[in-house]
């Protein structure tokens, strides 16, 4: 084992280990706050278990982790609790109340600490905010062979099984009871309804989410506590439709996050030559902020990019339409052909006309004949189709919506561009010996061939 | 800025030097020195200025949407910092660390915003990222500039915990301006704000510039949120904004009402809390500060007259005892004379609570107790026709107009009829007139 393998495995896997676990016991749970839009409850008890902590320090006298544990464990639960009292009594709304529930015990906190600092005790409210990540230590064997020995395992940090075991525990409830979280959080009143009580289910992952927040924020502080709540799942959920696909890639956005927030934070800095690094847990949170950037931009379903590319195809479509539409009512009117000039006054010289026009032109759907343009046997049948649409919504809003026929059209020209074949069928069914829209222009038939070139 | 210098003699010395009444007087007359009547003053100015401009965060239900913002000043503060730095100028000038903290407060603002507005994620999760992005990066800032310079920083860490010490004279004139400015504004768009915050819908098709009263209130919770730093520190901050009008809520249903509530509780939770915190040592002034907004909350919520949980219980309890009362009485009615163990038997209710009841109907004459039965008097007899008729009249009313099965009728009936209106009764009087009676009974 060379020695740089042996400082990696004593100083930076330790840290790296307790990030992963706690982000996955958070990533994976946050999925189901984030969907009950309970994202802030978190937040709420990571701050609330402040005073829980000092309490059972003073109590003790001592930083037993197991009397704070229990001591947090008991302030989280009670947040629930009182949460829910002052939303049911107070008449406040579930935000407002958790604001309050939550400074009031921080503040509580504050003022505890400051009695607990005054006699000379080490507890230091900034590694309640930002953890103690750098401090997990592991001496491991300088040899690999002895690496896998009982006496080895027994020295891993307490943070690493303190987060992996809570790490476990939230990926065993959430596989074990998936199908009725998934049931309590979109429908909790078919879930009652299905003999599941909901309130249980409420229950138990608000424990679990108060647990795994007690767990891990004595590592890891509270800030990456309530970015890892909500990031992950977040940005999973702007990935994917389906939960199951959310709930994983949550985890694996998780481990990522808090990885790549480790390096950045730890080794970064020495690559570019500093000599001390930056704030694990911090990085670790910009770094799921940063993901989350990313996937509100460039998801492939939900993105922003995606969003405005769908938009703008849509836009040069209809402009496609439009002109085509236009096209065949010159043909209807006389044997004239507009010429670019006239088409663009009618339908105005915007970017998604003029690429709404080529797009036809490159279909073969018009072609350019001296100064006019002339619609192809090809574009002649799409513009049947458009129009065809466009007087059979006309037909059926005169006859069924009540509107008068001259009216009819400005609606009509936003209808005929949503309208696909089964639409159409069924608006010509509606009414199978009608030829003529209200105006008494011809529509189109289904099977239309063009009579003139 | 303490008077005394207590060292405890073990950690579980929780003893505290308490002040003499001389210094309690002087401490709330603000004749307790220069420095401390500053910081008296400017906490309770901030705690007059949070109390009105949170009002609106809190009808608006942009609660945390304040905790959201606040948590998002800390890389401002820290990036201002820097930039000083770079550019040599005094990094700890106050105002300069302030317009770092304003400007990264507004971006995050406007991330909750761009967040809700272009993805499917709900206003609470966008608040979350914010939060604890913005704070995630301010906390890397914070260890670069402690990597950068050793010993220099250490101001910037109290503005994650406050420090009312450091409040100067200047920081009084801004907070009382803040106050003012707060004042008249809620004053000068009493209308507009309290249409914005109870109907916006409404507001917005009235033609109402809603976007702009939004911004308008928003600019005053970032003005409030950054003067509140210094006092009692970025996490703090949101419980000026929110304990104040949450408490006030619950003593009225008017906005001025509550609007003048809410300052008055947030102006004595700043003056209570920084006398406090003069007089004991060892005593954060933020914190007690928000303590004493959080302990004037817990009174609101137990004692508060129609809202307070006290008063709900105490309802409840009076609605209780009618009901059980008019039980025992129309059961009586119906079934003759009877005693306490036969009331419980007819499910009028438990031994210990019907005897009772029954005593107290004794004592006003509607009941009288011979051979341990217990049967109405005259005056019992006409109050238990009454509600009988009560009765009879929902019954109808539920079956014909309400499509209740006739089976399913008498036990909705009992539970309704306790809450029948004189007004009800008479229009039920006028539907029902003609119609026969239902049940079997008359």
């Amino acid at each position: 084992m060379t020695p740089n393998t042996h400082q990696f495995l004593s100083i930076d896997l330790p840290p790296i280990l307790t990030a992963v676990f706690a982000s996955l016991a958070c990533g994976v749970l946050g999925n189901f706050l984030v969907l009950r839009r309970l994202s802030l409850m978190g937040d709420a008890i990571s701050h609330s278990v402040l005073p829980g902590l000092v309490i059972a320090f003073l109590l003790t006298g001592s930083r037993s982790p197991s009397a704070m544990f229990i001591g947090a464990a008991i302030a989280g639960v009670l947040t629930v609790a009182v949460v829910e009292l002052i939303r049911r009594f107070g008449r406040l709304e579930t935000g407002a109340a958790m604001g309050v529930t939550f400074s009031i015990f921080f503040a509580l906190g504050v003022l505890l600490l400051e009695q607990a600092a005054a006699r000379q005790v080490d507890l230091d409210p900034d590694c309640v905010l930002h953890g103690m990540l750098e401090t997990i230590f592991w001496f491991p064997p300088a040899q690999w062979d002895s690496f896998f020995s009982s006496a080895t395992l027994a020295q891993t940090p307490r943070q690493v099984i303190v987060t992996g075991s809570m790490a476990l525990a939230a990926i065993l409830f959430v596989t074990i009871f998936f199908k009725e979280l998934r049931l309590a959080t979109f429908d909790p009143a078919l879930a009652t309804a299905l003999g599941m009580n909901a309130s249980v289910i409420h229950y138990a992952l608000m424990i679990l989410v108060a647990a795994s927040t007690v767990a891990a924020f004595e590592a890891v502080g509270s800030i990456l506590v309530i970015a890892m709540l909500i990031c992950p799942a977040a940005t999973a959920r702007l990935l994917t439709d389906r939960l199951r696909t959310q709930v994983i890639l949550s985890a694996v956005i998780s481990i990522a996050t808090a990885t790549l927030g480790y390096s950045l934070g730890a080794f970064a800095p020495i690559w570019t030559g500093h000599h001390s690094s930056l704030s694990a847990t911090g990085m670790m949170t910009a770094v799921a902020g940063g993901l989350f950037t990313l996937a509100v931009i460039f998801s492939p379903t939900h993105g922003v990019l995606a969003k405005q590319a769908r938009r703008i195809r849509l836009a040069i479509s209809i402009a496609r339409e439009d002109a085509l539409g236009l096209l065949y009512r010159f043909e209807e009117l006389g044997p004239r052909r507009p010429t670019h000039a006239e088409l663009a006054e009618t339908l105005g010289r915007s970017i998604p006309i003029r690429l709404g026009l080529r797009t036809a032109l490159r279909k073969g759907e018009i072609i350019r004949d001296g100064p006019s343009i002339k619609l192809t046997d090809l574009g002649r049948r799409a513009a049947a189709s458009v129009i065809r649409s466009h007087r059979l919504w006309e037909t059926y809003l005169v006859k069924h919506a009540g509107l008068r026929p001259d009216h009819v059209h400005e609606t009509a020209m936003r209808l005929e561009h949503i309208a696909t074949d089964s639409v159409r069928d069924e608006l010509a069914e509606n009414e199978p010996e009608t030829r003529t829209d209200p105006q008494g222009k011809p529509i189109p038939p289904t099977n239309y061939r063009s009579q003139s070139g | 800025m303490s008077p005394h210098a207590h060292h405890p003699a073990s950690i579980t010395d929780v003893s505290a030097a308490w002040p003499t009444m001389e210094e309690l007087a002087r401490a709330l007359t603000l004749q307790a020195g220069f420095n401390p009547t500053v910081v008296t003053l400017g906490t309770t100015l901030l705690g007059v200025a949070a109390g009105i401009v949170g009002v609106f965060a809190v009808l608006r239900k942009r609660a945390l949407m304040c905790d959201a913002l606040s948590h998002a000043t800390l890389p401002g503060i820290c990036l201002a910092f820097l930039i000083a730095g770079v550019f040599g100028w005094e990094g700890r000038s106050l105002g300069l660390l302030l317009t770092g903290a304003a400007a990264s407060a507004i971006l995050g603002v406007l991330a909750v915003h761009a967040i809700k507005a272009s993805t499917r994620l709900t206003e609470d999760a966008a608040i979350g990222i914010v939060l604890s992005v913005f704070f995630g990066v301010g906390v890397v800032l914070l260890s670069l500039i402690q990597s950068l310079e050793s010993g220099n920083q250490g101001g910037l860490k109290s503005f994650i915990y406050g420090q009312t010490a450091a409040m100067h004279a200047s920081d009084v004139a801004f907070m009382a301006a803040l106050a003012l400015v707060a004042a008249c504004l809620a004053a000068l768009f009493l209308k507009e704000l309290s249409l914005v915050c109870f109907d916006d819908t409404f507001a917005r098709v009235s033609g109402w510039p809603v976007t702009w009263i939004d911004l308008l209130t928003m600019a005053m919770i970032v003005l409030v949120t950054v003067a509140g730093l210094q006092a009692v520190g970025l996490i703090l901050v949101i419980a000026l904004l929110i304990i104040p009008p949450a408490a006030a809520r619950l003593w009225s249903d008017r906005l001025t009402t509550t609007l003048l509530a809410s300052a008055f509780i947030g102006g004595a939770s700043g003056y209570l809390g920084s006398v406090a915190s003069y007089l004991l040592p060892r005593l954060p002034a933020g914190s007690v500060i928000v303590l004493v907004a959080g302990a004037v909350f817990l009174v609101s919520l137990l004692f508060a007259p129609r809202r307070g949980v006290i008063a709900g219980v105490m309802r409840r309890a009076a609605l209780n005892l009618r009901v059980t009362r008019d039980h025992a009485v129309r059961t009586l009615l119906e079934q003759g004379p009877l005693t306490t163990a036969d009331l419980t038997r007819f499910g009028v209710g438990s031994r210990l609570w019907v005897a009772p009841i029954m005593w107290a109907l004794a004592r006003r004459g509607d009941t009288a107790r011979s051979q341990r039965r217990w049967s109405l008097t005259d005056r019992g007899r006409r109050d238990a026709a009454r509600l009988e008729r009560n009765h009879r009249l929902w019954e109808q009313y539920l079956m014909q107009h309400a499509d209740v099965a006739a089976s399913h009728v008498d036990w909705s009936a009992d539970a309704v009829e306790h809450v029948l209106s004189p007004q009800l009764i008479a229009e039920l009087e006028r539907t029902l007139a003609s119609s026969t009676p239902s049940a079997g009974r008359k």
